[in-house]
């Protein structure tokens, strides 16, 4: 156990170790450089530019040596300096990000973990029962086909903007004529702004899980173990248990897989509801160039799923006996 | 969305298996109605430009509701929806048939190197793929599309083919693992044939069920990948897709105006695909695979 999971920390160290490398590396890839591309945006006086661009070059660290540049960078990294951010100067890329990062983890990690949850018990539920199997399938599949931002649309479309109704606020993370406190409207506006982002991405997720769930139970039905409990007598509610213990394991490993995926959703999600999260953050972000603030939120979310898979590969540990004893070294 | 594993337990005579595979292909309804989807869709991108009467760049009356004229409305500026979306399906297709396309190659090419050479090689090639599943993909696309200044169809093809291609080469490294402890390939080993001609000649052949089932479900995640990085504005800045189109509707005030004729279809035929697709690799998985057979 402890090989399994020291295994997994080193490749998670080497992730964020390319993950802000590539973050270094991105913008001194670009044709001409940043500097430039900052000063072709605003008009100076003529004559200004050379000097401005020289003070530039020089306040960014961009004419040292690449080696220096880059032990900068790193050093500036682990004292936590992500620099200072142009979309919302003078406040340093750290402080916008935490202005954001609480409305993101409010969306997500609920959507995540009900929609893990409801998908996967509704899917082993429908497997092999006529019935349920048949709603549940086409549902599923509709679900987990429909790209993110037509969902989110299509949501308040119907109930924020008037297709059946006015029940929720079409955009934003509250309404915008209050200021956070913590009183009851201000909670209760927080909430009615959450629901519709809140269910765009939990039932794109739910399909998804649903369906994975019913095919697996499936598959499980038809092995060896499960006809030989069958064939023992063993009541079919019993023999559904040992399937569905066995199935969730790959589901596990599909969620560490997943979240890319639904932090990408994520992402779509805010765009499309004003929704003041990180997702919305990064492409205002990339709107006004601000590209510290663009590197910043990157790292961020890195280190997110990297905390994220560490919990899921604990709780691998916890629910298969088999990486605890060391039988399975993956 | 699962591909249960199904290598050949015996290899009968070609012809009969291929008749044994149609018989079961066209009794399978998931199969049928998957494949229609996906064709209906793949239809009305090819002929649709010949039902299209207004140029997507004339622009007529506002706001107009589907109508004969006009068969899905006009939208904020006036442009024919009708002739947006076939356009725009084009682009998504082709994007997403593309960058699938891309995809399954690299994660062809890597799975059966690290499968077959194992050892050293394997692990390298295991560590490049488990950081590159851990990234978000569509963040590090936001990243790259952040810094590139034209992005085109092909160049976004390329950046969701180089993204998405991590699970699919996990897959086939697995099952190029236990297909290479297989007597045949000892066989053909001792018999002096080259790495490169038994990946292609023995390995390959006796997965191409599997890795047909795997380019359908990276093709319909190219799909939506691209609709998501189009919907925030990554696209090609002057070129039309299903995810500009519910771009620009988000934009330009289609929810407030209810022109709902504007964002409706686009991610319908979305959906219509990406599910067909799915649904279908079900269908086939099935057919391929005769434990998974319904009762």
């Amino acid at each position: 156990m402890r090989r399994y999971l020291a295994r997994k920390f080193l490749i998670y160290v080497v992730t964020f170790w390319v993950a802000a490398t590539i973050d270094w590396l991105l913008p001194r890839m670009v044709p001409g450089n940043p500097v430039q591309l900052l000063l072709s945006k605003i008009s100076l006086q003529p004559g200004t530019y050379n000097a401005t661009y020289k003070l530039y070059m020089e306040t960014f660290g961009f004419n040292r040596p690449w080696w220096k540049q880059y032990l900068n960078f790193w050093d500036a990294l682990v004292h936590g300096n992500l620099g200072i951010s142009i979309y919302q100067f003078p406040k340093p890329v750290t402080h916008v990000i935490a202005d954001y990062v609480l409305f993101t983890m409010a969306l997500l990690i609920p959507a995540i973990l009900l929609a893990y949850y409801a998908g996967n018990h509704v899917g082993a539920m429908a497997a092999r029962r006529k019935v349920l199997d048949n709603t549940v399938l086409p549902i599923g599949y509709i679900l987990t086909a429909t790209a993110y931002p037509w969902l989110a649309l299509l949501l308040a479309f119907l109930l924020a903007a008037g297709g059946i109704g006015h029940f929720f606020p079409v955009s934003g993370g509250y309404s915008y004529g209050l200021i956070p406190t913590w009183s009851w409207t201000f909670i209760w506006s927080l909430i009615t702004h959450w629901v519709l982002p809140f269910l765009t991405l939990f039932l794109v997720a739910f399909g998804g899980w649903a369906i994975g769930m019913r095919n697996l139970i499936i598959y499980e039905l038809e092995s060896d173990y499960s006809h030989y409990l069958e064939a023992l007598g063993a009541p079919s509610r019993l023999v559904r248990k040992y399937a569905y213990r066995n199935a969730r394991l790959p589901q596990l490993t599909g969620l560490a897989l997943q979240l890319g995926v639904l932090i990408g959703g994520a992402v779509v999600t805010e765009v499309t509801f004003g929704y003041p999260g990180l997702g919305y953050l990064i492409l205002q972000a990339v709107g006004n160039e601000d590209y510290f603030l663009l590197q910043g939120i990157f790292l961020f979310i890195i280190v997110g799923v990297l905390v994220a898979n560490f919990i899921i590969d604990i709780v691998y540990v916890l629910v298969d006996p088999r990486t605890r004893v060391g039988i399975s070294g993956e | 969305m699962t591909v249960t594993n199904l290598l050949p337990q015996s290899a009968g005579p070609t012809r009969r298996r291929r008749f044994e595979f149609l018989y079961f292909a066209l009794r399978n309804k998931k199969l049928l109605v998957g494949l229609s989807f996906v064709v209906l869709m793949a239809l009305f991108a090819l002929i649709g430009p010949f039902f299209v009467q207004h140029s997507m760049l004339a622009y007529g009356p506002k706001f107009q509701p589907p109508s004969a004229a006009y068969y899905f409305g006009t939208n904020y500026f006036g442009a024919d929806v009708f002739a947006e979306f076939v356009y725009g399906l084009r682009e998504s297709l082709f994007v997403g048939l593309l960058g699938g396309c891309g995809a399954t190659v690299i994660g062809m090419t890597l799975g059966f190197i690290a499968g077959y050479k194992g050892g050293l090689i394997d692990e390298a090639l295991n560590v490049i793929c488990n950081v590159l599943l851990t990234i978000p993909g569509l963040v590090l696309l936001i990243l790259i599309g952040g810094f590139l200044q034209h992005t085109s169809a092909l160049i976004e093809a390329a950046l969701i083919a180089g993204t998405t291609w991590t699970w699919a080469m996990r897959a086939i490294r697995a099952q190029t693992f236990s297909l290479v402890s297989r007597d045949f390939v000892g066989l053909a080993r001792l018999s002096g044939e080259k790495s490169r001609s038994i990946i292609l000649r023995e390995i390959a052949p006796n997965m191409s069920s599997y890795l047909f089932l795997v380019f359908i479900l990276l093709f319909g995640g190219a799909i939506l990948v691209a609709a998501s990085f189009d919907f925030l504005g990554l696209g090609p800045p002057n070129g039309m897709s299903l995810g500009i189109m519910m771009e620009q509707a988000s934009d330009w005030s289609a929810l407030p105006l209810h022109l709902w004729w504007w964002f409706v279809p686009p991610g319908a035929a979305i959906t219509c695909t990406v599910g067909g697709l799915y649904l279908a690799n079900v269908g086939l998985d099935e057919v391929f695979n005769p434990k998974l057979r319904a009762l």
